[in-house]
């Protein structure tokens, strides 16, 4: 069947898998029914164990499912300690569901996709020889791409039941109380990591940081955990987040990110106590930039800046110009730093930030989000997990739950190299062209029609450059031509929901 | 004289090597895209950078950006070939470095006519500008700056200048306090544009901002630069007030109302207007516009 986004879903896929094609951006109030995990209870006095081997071995069987977080980003010991030892002891079929993969766990991960240790995974998004090893057909079955709000309730739903979770974190006692934000490896919010504490039947805690009992603040709790293992190390430290963030000097994504600014200022969004929520790029930290000086310039004050942080908002923050933080993950030192010191930079969890299938959560709230894209159609259609090549590179994050704001906007250049981003239609479609608002590139800016509030409020805006999406896509043809069609073999090697559960697309193994 | 009435406030150099850079050459709202053959270019890359520039020049659309190239001087083995390409590609401006005297100026209007001729451009329709870079081009820039009718203006170039005067580059400029008054004074005299050199300490905004205005109180059209992210600043500086703009407006709806009762004298509150004023006045109301601070029927508009 064709889908709503006009994508042909397999009805082997549909059926298999379960699945019903994607229909519509709006999840309306339905009632969902949602799981417990089992219990194992226990008194003490430690759940401190002496190795993730022992830890394996006690709650580890062939065909579970287990998880990881991705705080430590690609500064991460702990995913690659806890599979060696899976890998090792010969487990066969399992499901690796991690909130994300980083590069520094695509190696083991491909190894045990080869030693058909792994047979399924989840997860936001995988990069590197691990998204060419998929694309190229390594994974007997599909992978599933969930965004992070889409992860939580599938969780909630119980659609992926977690046998057991490890989460490395950087202090617990031996109770199993945690957070993010002290010690040597802090990250700062432990937002994707508190679902898989509260759902996974079996929670195992990795740390290099025993703290005195009890550890506060918890955000992980000792009625979750049921293991605690002592390591040497959980992560390096400078690899977790970035240094000082530098703003961009590239004059490009200065334009793009002064364009971005003109669209939020000029849009009917920014009035006092707007909110909004940018990515980590260059482009993004320039916007944040502009958009402080934009701030002070008129007198206006944002109530709350949402997602993931970085050094800037913190600064924001602290100048009083965004009056909470909700923090589901922390992009740089700075933001992981300035948790611990301030009650208004909030710790949420993924379903807090992002979960459709929820009692309202914050992006339902928000007003402006700017998010990237590495392809966006003439339907305003956004891709953000495969390349120019066909193979997967990308993470849908929250892609898809952000782009949910009052006034999305897609922050790209027209081309990158000689490789358009507005295209006549995308390889994949993760995020679809109905919540996209606005599409800024440096030869200008293209409107969704179906917005004509927008349409009318920017057209004042003078020298902003407004395209229709045609247009914009025929700019970046006539720089770069016309691609050869990317060719794929039937096989689908893995599967994008949209947030609600329902299918977007497919992607296929590419032909080489 | 080929000098229109069109904003030069900022001319950006383009190293005729970098396609990155000529590829989005044309994003940045610049006046004037230079489009560098000469120093920017190494020995080995002189005949690849002059085909990559005129190959974006039948490829890329660079909206209403005067073109300029800078090619290389006529004691290279590159000149000619350089002329011919961009007269063929249909250059809007060929700027000549090092230039010292009118003789220098004139062999390089027979060759570009000679290459209009035989690339069926139209003759006279490649202008051209000299840079000063010499003490011996600062006392002769009237006779260059006159020399030709394609000429559009004439450029102060500081390094090779100061190592000529036997000093270097200061902050505060004094060294080229000279050379800016002449080469400006030949300008308006030949009744072309002046343009100042280019500021190179990119992390010094301060400075950058401090010597553009600078050089637009002494009169400047504008200034070379380097980087897109000197464009902004420049184009600040150029700004008209907010006063200005309406002064200037005032000056138009009399220069209106003249023209609708067939009266040849245009008057404001009750006193004549000069042509100087009615001059400065649409050249205000160009820059409000070029900075967006009017909206098409010349109104300002309130942020």
């Amino acid at each position: 069947m064709k889908n709503n986004v006009n994508r042909e879903i397999p009805d082997s896929i549909l059926k298999d898998y379960n699945y019903e094609g994607f229909k519509t951006t709006d999840f309306g109030n339905k009632e969902i029914q949602r799981v417990a995990p089992k219990v194992t209870a226990q008194v003490g006095p430690s759940k401190v164990v002496e190795s993730i081997k022992k830890v394996v071995s006690e709650t580890v069987k062939d065909g579970m499912t287990i998880s990881f977080h991705h705080h430590f980003r690609e500064g991460d010991f702990v995913f690659n300690m806890v599979m060696r030892e899976i890998i090792d002891a010969g487990y066969k079929d399992l499901t690796l569901a991690p909130s994300s993969l980083t590069n520094v766990m695509n190696d083991i991960v491909v190894e045990a996709i080869e030693k058909e240790t792994v047979t399924n995974i989840t997860s936001s998004g995988m990069r590197g020889s691990l998204g060419d090893a998929v694309s190229h057909g390594a994974l007997k079955n599909p992978v599933i791409f969930r965004s992070h709000g889409g992860r939580a309730r599938a969780i909630e739903e119980g659609k992926v039941k977690i046998d057991v979770a490890f989460l490395g974190v950087p202090n617990a006692d031996e109770m199993g109380n945690a957070n993010g934000m002290y010690g040597e490896t802090a990250f700062g919010s432990l937002g994707y990591a508190l679902i898989d504490a509260q759902y996974a039947n079996k929670v195992v805690l990795v740390t290099d940081n025993l703290m005195p009992y009890p550890n506060t603040p918890a955000s992980i709790k000792q009625t979750q955990v049921d293991y605690v293992v002592k390591v040497d190390k959980v992560g390096n430290p400078d690899k977790i987040g970035s240094g000082a963030t530098r703003f961009t000097k590239d004059p490009k994504e200065l334009k793009i990110a002064k364009m971005v600014n003109d669209v939020i200022v000029h849009s009917p969004y920014f009035k006092q106590d707007f909110s909004f929520q940018t990515g980590s790029g260059g482009a993004a930290l320039a916007v944040t930039r502009f958009l402080r000086q934009s701030m002070l310039d008129h007198g206006i004050t944002a109530s709350f800046a949402l997602g993931g942080i970085t050094k800037p908002t913190v600064d924001l923050l602290n100048e009083g110009l965004v009056k909470r933080i909700m923090d589901v993950q922390d992009f740089d030192k700075g933001a992981a730093s300035s948790m611990k010191d301030d009650a208004n930079q909030q710790e949420i969890d993924a379903s807090w930030y992002a979960d459709a299938a929820n009692k309202g959560a914050m992006v339902d709230k928000l007003d402006v989000s700017i998010l990237s894209a590495l392809e966006m159609d003439t339907k305003f259609n956004v891709n953000v997990m495969s390349g120019s090549d066909g193979v997967i590179r990308g993470a849908i994050g929250g892609h898809q739950d952000a782009a949910t704001s009052k006034l999305t906007i897609i922050s790209a250049p027209l081309v990158r190299g000689r490789i358009a981003t507005i295209v006549p239609d995308v390889t994949t479609v993760i995020t679809p062209g109905d919540s996209i608002d606005v599409v800024v590139t440096e030869a200008g800016i293209a409107i969704n029609p179906k917005r004509k509030d927008l349409i009318d409020a920017l057209s004042k805006v003078p020298g902003l450059p407004i395209f229709t999406i045609e247009e914009l896509q025929k700019k970046a043809e006539a720089l770069v031509g016309e691609a050869k069609p990317l060719e794929f073999t039937d096989r689908v090697v893995a599967l994008a929901e949209y947030r609600d559960g329902s299918l977007i697309d497919v992607i296929k193994e590419v032909k080489d | 004289m080929a000098a229109d009435e069109r904003l030069r406030r900022t001319m950006m150099f383009v190293p005729g090597n970098n396609p990155g850079l000529i590829k989005d050459a044309g994003i940045f709202g610049v006046d004037s895209i230079m489009f560098d053959l000469e120093d920017a270019v190494n020995m080995n890359e002189k005949d690849s950078a002059r085909y990559l520039v005129y190959e974006a020049l039948q490829t890329f659309d660079y909206g209403n950006a005067e073109l300029v190239v800078r090619i290389n001087g006529l004691d290279t083995p590159f000149y000619e070939n350089d002329i011919k390409a961009m007269v063929k590609a249909g250059i809007d401006v060929i700027r000549l470095p090092k230039t010292e005297s009118a003789d220098m100026v004139h062999e390089l209007e027979n060759l570009v006519e000679a290459a209009e001729k035989e690339f069926g451009r139209e003759v006279g329709s490649t202008h051209l500008m000299a840079a000063i870079e010499s003490a011996m081009g600062v006392v002769n820039a009237y006779e260059i700056a006159s020399a030709s009718d394609r000429m559009i203006g004439i450029a102060l170039s500081a390094e090779d200048y100061t190592t000529d005067m036997k000093t270097h580059r200061y902050p505060d400029g004094r060294e080229l306090s000279y050379a800016r008054n002449a080469i400006l004074h030949a300008a308006r005299a030949a009744k072309i544009a002046a343009f100042d050199t280019v500021f190179t300490n990119l992390d010094d905004e301060e400075g950058f901002i401090r010597e553009t205005e600078y050089i637009h109180q002494l009169g400047f059209d504008g200034k070379s630069l380097i980087n897109p992210r000197q464009i902004a600043p420049v184009n600040k500086v150029y700004q008209p007030t907010q006063k200005e703009i309406v002064n200037a407006q005032n000056v138009m709806a009399a220069i209106e109302e003249a023209k609708r009762k067939g009266s040849g004298v245009i008057a404001m509150n009750g006193q004549m207007v000069d042509r100087p004023v009615v001059l400065r006045a649409e050249r205000v109301m160009m820059l409000a516009k070029a900075n967006n601070l009017i909206d098409a029927e010349g109104n300002y508009i309130e942020e």
